[in-house]
């Protein structure tokens, strides 16, 4: 009796970590399955590299490197603002913030990051492209720097507060160390802590960076939503989330510009897969290297 | 108290009081540690060892409700003066703890480190001084080959040595050991105990150990500590053959602690 009522249990746990592989296998069939088949009509160098993205003219065309390019500036961009901002908020908080500063920074960064991006979009449509607008005297605000410092705002948190959790996972041991090596407070972090710590901040960055490349609606709202190579950052360009949420409603389901939103979609998930892999087999090699993982 | 005429007070605890907020952790301490010797500090867990070892190279400082009355002078300065510089102090203070501690480093960086932060960049000053603390610490023939590899990957005691040698480099007078060999095997004891007496030869000595045995083997003054006072200190035969204070004897025959 004992005995069958823990199978039971053991198989109602297992179903439930196992629920996890079979969504993310259901969502790469529906990727593949959808996305596939655009490239009967068109060649997969062509549909990567292509420049140009007008799937509803006559004959359409369907060449998605612009659309890759919007995403990549705007990510590479979310990042330059993300990283030395959550970085740094995270080591001023966990290694030199008063216990006072601390109890009012860390809810503070924690409810920036529960904040729903609907809203970042807000914030940059009505301030930060109006007045990047009348600053730079450029036709709109809405391109790929707002979208950059909306998205690197957002960032932010996700950055910091994993960071911060790579920080305390630096034994003390190792500071004291330091410490009774004459190091100073600032050679202890530079040279100790923050590379005892540097696996998990990697992890930080490259969970900002997967925050930000699948970000669709403040994308959707502030960067102009053209899909064309930009010239400058303050271009507008459409990335590749984008393109998909603003086409789906419009596209016939089972029409080529339908399955070509799917393959962008793939697109973005390889992507995403490709970069985590490599962070991934960075960072173990990184504390393989240290003798942190044997 | 032992009064010894002929040797050089290197440390000297001057009516020592301690606190951790509002708990006081010791009490009054007066000590006089001799230039060249080793001192081992025993007594029941709790009784101050640490806290009172930790005061010498202010590692206390980084304790941020503690305080502190009296003088601990090095040399005749008193290291708590406004004018001393903490860094340069701990230079002159090594400090060994009880777990080893090499950083995710290579061994050779792990050596290299304390000359590094001191901001020598002369390439072939630094070789010499690690590869020479590294024989004087006898790891050099263990791990001569394996200089590039992780310090977390030698065995405990070798980290330990190596711990050792890396306090080393910076050409410390006086060496902090607290407990370091507890977390070791018997033989890797045996060679730091062994290294230990080699090296007083060069610096001053100071070890917390709840080991009996190895404070009578290593060390010629010996410190009990009961309660954050300090019950009984002189020469480390006197006090484990006759020892004056009723406490101290029923410690060294395992009644308590
Ligand atoms: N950071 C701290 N904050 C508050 N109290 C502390 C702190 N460190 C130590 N104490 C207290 O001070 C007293 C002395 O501690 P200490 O670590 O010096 O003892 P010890 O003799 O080294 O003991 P052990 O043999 O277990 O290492 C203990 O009562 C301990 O609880
Ligand atoms: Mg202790």
């Amino acid at each position: 009796m004992y005995k069958t009522k823990e199978k039971i249990y053991e198989w109602i746990f297992m179903a439930t970590a196992f629920s996890s592989l079979i969504f993310l296998l259901g969502i790469i069939i529906v990727l593949f399955n959808e996305g596939l088949p655009i490239f009967k009509d068109v060649g997969v160098f062509q549909f990567i590299f292509g420049s140009s993205w007008y799937p509803t003219h006559i004959p359409p065309e369907y060449g998605i490197f612009p659309v890759i390019i919007g995403s990549f500036v705007v990510t590479l961009g979310a990042m330059f603002i993300a990283v030395p901002l959550g970085m740094g908020s995270a080591l001023y908080i966990y290694e030199m913030a008063s216990e006072k500063q601390r109890n009012i920074l860390k809810p503070v960064v924690e409810l920036l990051g529960g904040i729903p991006s609907i809203i970042f979009g807000f914030f940059g449509m009505v301030i930060i492209a109006p007045f990047l607008q009348s600053v730079l005297k450029i036709p709109t605000g809405l391109c790929a720097f707002t979208g950059m410092v909306v998205l690197g705002i957002m960032a932010i948190p996700v950055v910091c507060s994993i960071a911060e959790d790579a920080l305390s996972f630096v034994p003390r041991s190792y500071r004291e160390a330091s410490y009774a090596l004459g190091g100073n407070r600032w050679q202890t972090l530079i040279r100790v802590v923050i590379p005892a710590a540097g696996s998990g901040i990697s992890t930080a960055i490259i969970l900002g960076v997967s925050r930000v490349i699948g970000e669709t609606m403040t994308v959707l709202m502030v960067t102009g939503g053209a899909a064309m190579i930009p010239k400058s950052i303050f271009d507008p360009v459409r990335p590749m989330t984008s393109t998909i949420a603003a086409e789906m409603g419009e596209a016939a389901m089972g029409s080529p510009h339908y399955h070509s939103l799917f393959a962008i979609g793939l697109i973005l998930f390889l992507i995403t897969l490709v970069f985590n892999v490599i962070a991934e087999v960075i960072s173990r090699k990184y504390r393989i290297k240290l003798g942190l993982d044997v | 108290m032992d009064n010894n005429l002929n040797e050089t007070v290197r440390v000297k605890a001057d009516n020592i009081n301690f606190f951790y907020g509002s708990k006081k952790a010791l009490n009054g301490i007066n000590m006089d540690i001799n230039a060249n010797k080793v001192t081992a500090l025993i007594g029941p867990s709790g009784c101050g060892k640490s806290t009172f070892l930790r005061l010498i190279n202010r590692m206390n400082d980084l304790i941020g409700s503690s305080r502190i009355e009296g003088k601990l002078l090095l040399d005749g300065k008193n290291i708590f003066d406004k004018d001393v510089d903490v860094v340069e102090l701990r230079r002159r203070v090594g400090m060994v703890f009880q777990k080893p501690n090499p950083f995710p480093k290579s061994i050779y960086e792990n050596m290299a480190y304390g000359l590094e932060i001191k901001g020598i960049k002369d390439k072939k000053f630094i070789d010499e001084k690690v590869f020479d603390s590294l024989k004087k610490a006898a790891l050099w023939d263990e791990i001569k080959d394996r200089l590039n590899d992780s310090a977390l990957r030698l065995s405990g005691g070798q980290q330990q040595r190596l711990c050792i040698a890396r306090c080393l480099v910076v050409e410390p007078e006086v060496i902090l050991f607290d407990e370091p060999c507890a977390s070791l095997d018997p033989i890797s004891t045996r060679k730091i105990e062994e290294l230990i007496i080699e090296l007083k030869q060069f610096y001053t000595i100071i070890i917390v150990t709840h080991n009996m045995q190895q404070a009578a083997r290593v060390s010629d003054y010996t410190a009990f500590m009961y309660l954050g006072d300090l019950i009984e200190f002189g020469h480390t035969e006197k006090l484990f053959t006759v020892p004056k204070d009723k406490r101290t004897e029923e410690y060294l025959t395992g009644k308590f602690g």
